[in-house]
């Protein structure tokens, strides 16, 4: 008899836990909350990259929470990307190379502490110095006293910048070691937030549970997992939260988070996966945003190469572009999360930051005819096939190299013209490009920094620049730059960084694809949801019912 | 019996060794890890360079490896690019798998095992075949689409649960993510034990318990199963250390954070010390599983004998 008792006890044992299952299902989504004010709202998230410190995020899942609990001297409205005043009472210059800063009073960390000039240069110096380690230690790149902070080799010979003075409670000076005109508009970006003192004295304790002056504090913080943000009732700041709090969930899959959207168990994805962009008008309704964001992917190429270098192939690369039916990808393979660009800069900058609409003119128009003459021209293909590199482990990026490569087939009617080179991982796929060792041409996107028209040349485009992976170089160029950063009329420099433009588009330096938009869902829950420039939600202003 | 389990001990050390060294040969074989961590752009020189001596990968392969096998022992399996001790990562990932891997382990037991013998004695009926069938159409799906379809039909479309699974991944939120990790080795456990029950069922043995007048439950517990189990249980043991490491698609649909997670996360991020930790201490769950395999077959089987 002990044999079917056990049988029986095992077959009873799991009806319950699925019961239990059952019933928890139901409730327990959606962070529950009483609405208005107190309401709290989930929203989907990946898990950080790296440390979450100001200076050492540069992707997107850090720079959401450290935007939640930091505020800057400066920040960009999340309609118009203006760099607005925000801590900073004013910044004054003479001649775009020495910056007076005045912090506003008043402001205070979370845990009490007063925001002083101190904690901005604090800030900075750690985020500048090479033993640190951060990944944005680029950003300091312009102050004074930087390579001796940050030296492209060997050991650190100072600590903190010269270039950065304290002149008194809530004023400090930044000397820089070129003239660069829109320098405070930079200050936005998160990097340069300030630091409290218990950043310094317990460094492990912070980054468990960090503290900032924003709008949120942290709550809880299981890595991996979850952030639980919440409303931080003192804040000073006119931009105060407007809802109780924030829990962000990690996912491993966006496609989860969507289906948990779906089911009522999320209030918010922020990145909409490809697969499901057919279904999400009829799955959410008027709850889905698409908005244009400061991204842009193109194709660079491989100047190091001679065979890229000679002169003349700038007509097969313009051809290249021509061959490229970008109107006809951007609606197929992304359902319009995609514009077709027309210049090397983004949308996002509106025409007084310094976006062109038509910049690159027939060169980004789809004519297989002229664009099979114009490769032709210029010599042919470069060892007769292009191979376009790209990693195949995030993003949909196989299907618009294929879709691009097939656009370039049929332009020029020969099927091995263009093929894809798939690299397994991203981190490879940069190693490769960091080596120069490219076989052809390559994907490179480019997410801004911050709002300006700079962002999207000098470091991409200047000679021996961070980011010009291409090892692109033009005397031209480089002095249309030069004469843009000292120009201390802004709108003056804009032109200057748009005549630059013109001759990145002369040499067709890389090929404009799209621009990118972000894509969001959400719930009935709540309401007011919108994207800023970086394709991160406006959190803050988001109200729960 | 103990000569033997100090014999497969040690026979486990070479295996340990060649499986780790080969895992960190492939990770490392990917290329310069540092290189994907700054975003679209190059991390600057200096910068690169601070965090390749900190993560020690500016050292010839030997000597990483040597030093990171001596620091294993010690129990430090290294640091994650994203700061955290590898050790936290696996107390934080580990009891999570080991929860779902015994969901689906008991899945395989109770349902597999249950449907097996009833199949098994009943072969050429109509259950049978009926049995038969649904074991072939579950092997023959893959994984990923059971589970993306139960999670649409329960958690979408009738509500019954969370599409997701909450960090806490207590036992009743992993039941159906059990279920669908479970599915295609339970089916192949019902064949196994269906096959195996119809063989014996016509042995000597069980003719003789029959003949005595012992009842049919007796006769099929004590004497039947007993011996039929052997294959099963070979099959489930193995199987301990595939779902724990095969956990990856299953864990990614339904968001658990368990070791799959961890080892995606790894693997796309090139984080050497966490794909190696994680692997090491799989490489460690498989041996222990088989000798415990082997192990059982004394119990379940007194002719098998060790010298």
């Amino acid at each position: 008899m002990r044999g079917a008792t056990h049988a029986t006890w095992a077959v009873g044992a799991v009806a319950v836990a699925l019961v239990a299952t059952a019933c928890g299902g139901g409730g327990g989504g959606g962070g529950g909350g009483s609405g208005g004010a107190s309401g709290v709202l989930s929203s989907s998230w990946g898990d950080p990259q790296n440390p979450l410190e100001p200076s050492n995020t540069n992707e997107v899942q850090g720079g959401k929470v450290l935007d939640m609990i930091f505020r800057g001297l400066k920040r960009y409205d999340a309609r118009t990307g203006a760099a607005q005043n925000m801590l900073a009472q004013k910044i004054d210059t003479s001649d775009s190379q020495n910056f007076t800063i005045t912090v506003k009073d008043g402001w205070t960390f979370s845990n009490g502490e007063p925001v002083t000039a101190q904690s901005f240069v604090d800030a900075w110096n750690y985020g500048a110095s090479l033993k640190n380690n951060q990944k944005n230690a680029y950003f300091f790149g312009y102050i004074e006293g930087y390579d001796k902070v940050h030296p492209e080799t060997g050991t650190q010979s100072a600590d903190t910048l010269s270039g950065l003075k304290v002149t008194g409670a809530h004023t400090f000076t930044v000397k820089l070691n070129q003239k660069f005109s829109t320098f405070p508009d930079t200050l936005g970006y998160v990097a340069f937030a300030p630091l409290p003192k218990a950043f310094f004295s317990d460094h492990a304790a912070w980054l468990k549970k960090p503290i900032g002056n924003g709008p949120y504090t942290v709550d809880s913080y299981t890595k991996g997992s979850m952030m639980s943000l919440r409303k931080w009732g003192a804040y000073p700041g006119t931009d105060k939260a407007q809802n109780g709090g924030v829990d962000l969930k990690v996912y491993t899959d966006n496609n989860t988070a969507y289906t948990d959207l779906l089911a009522g168990n999320l209030d918010l994805v922020d990145d909409v996966p490809a697969a499901q962009l057919k279904n999400v008008k009829s799955d959410l309704g008027g709850r889905y945003i698409n908005t244009p964001a400061g991204i842009i992917q193109t194709i660079a190429f491989p100047f190091y190469d001679q065979a890229w270098d000679k002169s003349g192939v700038e007509n097969v690369r313009k051809g290249l572009s021509m061959a490229i039916n970008r109107d006809q990808i951007t609606s197929t393979i992304f359902q319009k999360t995609r514009t077709p660009a027309s210049d090397w800069t983004s949308p996002v900058l509106g025409a007084a930051g310094g976006f062109q609409d038509g910049l690159c003119g027939a060169s980004c128009r789809y004519d297989p005819a002229q664009a099979k003459k114009l490769i032709q021209d210029g010599g042919g293909l470069p060892g007769g096939q292009i191979k376009i590199s790209y990693n195949a482990d995030s993003g949909s990026h196989k299907e618009w190299i294929d879709a691009v490569c097939n656009s370039i087939n049929n332009a020029l009617g020969n099927d091995k013209a263009c093929v894809g080179n798939p690299i397994g991982t991203f981190a490879d796929f940069r190693n490769q490009i960091g080596q120069h060792k490219m076989p052809g041409p390559f994907r490179a996107g480019w997410q801004m920094d911050y709002p300006l028209i700079q962002n999207f040349l000098q470091p991409l485009y200047y000679t021996n620049a961070s980011s010009n992976d291409g090892k692109w170089s033009n005397k031209d160029f480089d002095k249309l730059v030069d004469q843009a950063n000292a120009e201390t009329d802004k709108a003056k420099a804009i032109q200057l960084f748009q005549q630059a433009e013109g001759v990145v588009r002369d040499n067709m330096a890389a090929i404009p694809l799209w621009y990118q938009n972000g894509s969001a869902g959400y719930s009935d829950r709540i309401s007011n949801v919108a994207l800023n420039q970086f394709s991160v939600p406006v959190y803050n202003e988001i109200k729960v019912s | 019996m103990g000569r033997y389990v100090i014999r497969r001990l040690l026979q486990m050390i070479p295996v340990f060794i060649g499986a780790t060294l080969l895992i960190f040969l492939m990770v490392n074989v990917m290329g310069d890890p540092i290189a994907g961590l700054c975003g679209e752009r190059q991390c600057d020189p200096a910068t690169a360079a601070q965090l390749r001596k900190e993560f020690g990968l500016d050292k010839p392969l030997w000597q990483q490896y040597l030093t990171y096998m001596g620091n294993v022992f010690t129990g430090d399996f290294g640091t994650a690019f994203t700061g955290q001790p590898v050790t936290e990562l696996m107390a934080d990932a580990f009891p999570v798998t080991i929860r779902l891997t015994i969901v689906a382990i008991l899945f395989e037991i109770v349902i597999g095992i249950l449907l097996g013998v009833v199949t098994g004695l009943r072969r050429g009926r109509p259950v049978d075949t009926g049995v038969l069938l649904l074991t072939l159409v579950v092997i023959s799906i893959p994984t990923f689409v059971t589970g993306l379809l139960l999670q649409l039909l329960f958690g979408v479309e009738w509500g019954w649960i969370r599409p997701s699974v909450s960090p806490d991944a207590t036992f009743g939120e992993l039941i159906v993510p059990g279920l669908v990790l479970a599915s295609v080795s339970l089916a192949y456990v019902t064949r196994l034990t269906r096959t195996s029950i119809a063989e014996n069922k016509r042995s000597d043995y069980v003719r003789t318990a029959v003949a005595k007048g012992l009842p049919r439950h007796r006769v099929i517990t004590k004497h039947l199963l007993r011996n039929s189990l052997i294959p099963v249980v070979t099959f489930i043991g193995t199987d301990i250390g595939a779902l724990m490491g095969g956990a990856i698609v299953t864990e990614r649909i339904f968001n658990i954070h368990g070791v799959g997670y961890q080892l995606y996360q790894g693997i796309v991020r090139q984080n050497t010390q966490t794909v190696v930790g994680f692997v090491t201490v799989l490489v460690l769950v498989f041996l222990v599983a088989n000798l415990l395999v082997d192990l059982l077959y004394a119990v379940l089987d007194p002719r098998i004998r060790y010298a």
